[in-house]
């Protein structure tokens, strides 16, 4: 017999019929579930990712059953595989597109770190154009680590506060990247 | 069945001061071809002996040579299941040479490809410009003065050893 | 209307071409890789491609790398069908040293590859499947490429990349369980095929989906410089395993699947041929595996048992050597090639008798073939062309080296 476990609730006040705690954890649950990742897989961490979502590992478990191939619909742009220097504009431009809040999730050596190819064409590490949120070691990853490094992004999901996108910091932090911020100033 | 032994002697026979030099170092034919007749050479192979095949065609850049940038030609005879090699040899300074993709239209993006690492310009080539750099790119990485490593990165500097 | 009556430009404006651009990242092309469609209406008038956007540089880098480093590069040249990469390079490497390898050796990489052109070839077809629009297909068959994955995995310990194989022979034996996985695989895998087969070859939409799709000429195939099923399809009985036989393939039984219009439908069905093929040898070279030692006694390239290094001398001399790049390379040039998934896989290497390789050239199928593409989609619909992309199966880690 499997033995399933539902999500288990945020805190909170519950008595009969009631259920009460704050919209940012309801928030943070509902999204964590549902999260519609972009799958930018370039190279051989992409077929590694082809077995992720594929029956065996069934990435649809998790909430991601539904792959976003348009950025503006997507929150979480999984890059894997190599970025070239000639592809960096375009995942810089993938991750203008998308609508925040937005996750990055570098897959794979390659794509933290520039990996094997420390070469002159090869871009070293996504972190240097986009900022990144979650790394997945390996090269490639086994789907289990892919799994993992989606859960990690289901936590931060889970956790994030409401206000931190319009915070002044994260709009320095995209400024660096020379992002333009999409979040209206001053709103809290 | 065309011998390897056949092709050498009417290669010799029809292009004797072309030819430069004759080696078989693994078993297949290679002729060092001056770089201007390297156009005739192939289209007799092509349309005499039947080497309709162009399996390959790279660059080569030996930096102490007199004529440092060479083009290597590889051509297979499906019919008799032979190979033969082809070399030519250009100056460092405008290296040029004629291109191939009259002959086999497969030459085309392996010149370019070869003009993209070497620099070596294929005259009448269609659409001579790079194809797996970036466009901007000013240096022909693959000549051995440059560097493998991608210089923005400090992290992997060591005092002693270098990179 | 009279023939040249405007001129060019006036023409295209009358007929209203649109460009539309294909990619570099569309969900429809499996890689990455640009087209830039000039289009009459849903008709196909001509390409632009743009490819290089996952340039990694591995020629330069092989220059750099000792004979032993160089075998991950390969890995990820064609990575759907990592080991025939591996043992090409391998095969290339022990030509250049002149060493004869046994025949267990030769069998065991013969199952190998063949294992790795069966996880190739399902690949393809099963995305060919996809999109024609039957995603059920590929959800089927992936599930027999992980058994495949975990053949690798008890081989070598890694699924994708695998890094198989050493230059001269293997590391270890194959366990009695990896034998035992490969012969279920063999019992349990002509179901899952067939079962395959009977979803597409004789489907009515798939038919009229890939019949007359992307098709091309023999003699183009062969001017364009095809080579694999792609240019078997066109009709050309061109198969390295057979013209120059490696690694003791002479001595199995197959035949060399052929089509006769070089169009998608043919791709597909010398794909599954292929597939059929393959198991054919691997079942004969698990029947016939020969006795002997896994590696071959050429202490420049193999490198000493473990045990050894760790307790003795000699052993750790020629363990440093090895890894070091210090043995006595031969100096010379050699080409040799194998049947990668996607057709001829060649190697040129050109060694100065130092520790790296003074030149290596890959001479990757997918790269000289792609450039056929225009030619084959003028004409037909854009979701022809998309199809016709997935047939020709077109690897990016290949294409752009
Ligand atoms: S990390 Fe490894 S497997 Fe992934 S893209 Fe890079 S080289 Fe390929």
């Amino acid at each position: 017999m499997t033995t399933y476990t539902k999500v288990a609730p945020p805190e909170g006040f519950s008595a009969p019929g009631l259920f009460a705690t704050s919209f940012e954890k309801v928030l943070g649950l509902a999204r964590s579930y549902s999260i519609w990742p972009l799958p930018f897989a370039t190279s051989c961490c992409g077929i590694e990712f082809m077995a992720t979502v594929a029956s065996h590992y069934d990435l649809g478990r998790f909430g991601a059953e539904r792959l976003s191939y348009s950025p503006r619909q997507a929150d979480l742009l999984m890059v894997m595989g190599t970025i070239a220097k000639k592809m960096a504009p375009v995942v810089q431009q993938v991750y203008e597109q998308m609508a925040e809040p937005r996750w990055v999730m570098a897959v794979g050596a390659c794509a933290s770190s520039g990996g094997i190819f420390d070469t002159y064409s090869v871009l070293q590490g996504i972190d240097r154009i986009v900022p990144v949120d979650v790394y997945v070691p390996g090269c490639p990853p086994r789907p289990e680590q892919i799994l993992d490094g989606f859960m990690k992004v289901q936590e931060l999901v889970k956790n994030e506060s409401l206000r931190k996108r319009y915070s002044p910091e994260y709009r320095e932090m995209l400024e660096r990247f020379s992002i333009t911020p999409i979040t209206p100033a001053g709103q809290h | 069945m065309l011998q390897k032994d056949d092709i050498i002697s009417k290669l010799k026979e029809t292009f004797a001061s072309a030819i430069l030099a004759v080696e078989d170092p693994d078993g297949i034919a290679t002729f060092t071809i001056a770089s201007e007749s390297i156009i005739p050479v192939t289209q007799f192979l092509r349309e005499q002996l039947g080497f309709n095949f162009l399996t390959d065609l790279c660059g080569i850049h030996y930096p102490d040579q007199e004529l440092p940038l060479g083009v290597i030609y590889h051509l297979h005879n499906f019919q008799e299941n032979v190979r033969v090699r082809l070399k030519a040899f250009v100056p460092g300074e405008n290296p040029s040479i004629a291109t191939a993709t009259d002959l086999f239209p497969a030459a085309n993006w392996m010149e370019r490809e070869t003009f993209d690492f070497y620099g070596i310009i294929f005259e009448g080539h269609p659409n001579l410009k790079r194809i797996l750099n970036v466009e901007y790119m000013d240096y022909y990485p693959m000549r051995k003065e440059y560097p493998l490593e991608d210089p923005t990165r400090h992290d992997k500097e060591d005092q002693f050893f270098g990179r | 209307m009279e023939p040249n009556k405007y001129s060019a430009e006036t023409e295209a404006i009358i007929k209203n071409y649109t460009t539309l651009n294909l990619g570099p990242t569309h969900p429809a092309t499996h890689g990455i890789f640009q087209n830039i469609l000039t289009m009459d209406g849903e008709i196909v008038v001509d390409a632009e491609q743009t490819v290089g956007y996952i340039h990694r540089a591995f020629e330069k880098i092989a220059e750099r790398r000792t004979w032993y480093q160089i075998t991950t590069l390969t890995d990820r040249l064609n990575y759907c069908s990592s080991p025939i990469n591996n043992i090409g390079y391998q095969l290339a490497v022990e030509k250049l040293f002149g060493v004869e390898t046994n025949k267990r050796i030769d069998y065991m990489r013969v199952i190998i590859m063949e294992l790795a052109r069966i996880a190739d070839h399902l690949i393809c077809n099963s995305v060919i499947g996809v999109d024609t629009g039957a995603l059920t297909g590929f959800l089927y068959v992936m599930q027999e490429r992980e058994k495949i994955y975990d053949i690798f995995e008890d081989i070598c310990g890694a699924r994708l990349t695998t890094n198989i194989g050493r230059l001269g022979g293997f590391e270890r034996d194959f366990a009695p369980e990896t034998i035992q996985k490969i012969k279920d695989f063999i019992k349990g895998y002509p179901k899952v095929l067939a079962e395959f087969e009977k979803l597409l070859m004789r489907n009515r939409i798939f038919m009229d989906r890939t019949i007359k799709v992307g098709p091309i000429s023999a003699e183009r195939a062969t001017a364009y410089g095809f080579s694999g099923p792609n240019l078997r399809a066109a009709g050309v009985d061109y198969d390295v395993r057979v013209s120059t036989p490696y690694s003791s393939y002479n001595d199995f039984d197959f035949i060399i699947p052929t089509g006769t219009q070089g169009d998608t439908y043919d791709r597909f069905c010398v794909r599954e041929a292929e597939m059929w093929e393959s198991l054919k040898i691997i079942k004969q070279a698990v029947d016939n595996l020969p006795e002997g030692k896994p590696y071959v006694d050429v202490p420049e390239i193999v490198l000493p048992p473990k045990e050894e290094v760790y307790s003795k001398m000699e052993p750790l001399i020629w363990h440093f050597k090895v890894v070091m790049g210090e043995v006595n390379t031969p100096v010379g040039e050699v080409y040799s090639a194998v049947e990668g998934g996607n057709g001829e896989l060649g190697f040129y290497i050109v060694s100065d008798g130092g520790r790296t390789p003074y030149r290596l050239h890959f001479r990757r199928p997918c790269f000289i073939y792609y450039q056929a593409y225009p030619e084959m989609i003028r004409g037909g619909m854009l979701s022809d062309a998309i199809i016709t992309m997935s047939s020709m199966n077109i690897i990016a880690g290949e294409l752009d080296a």
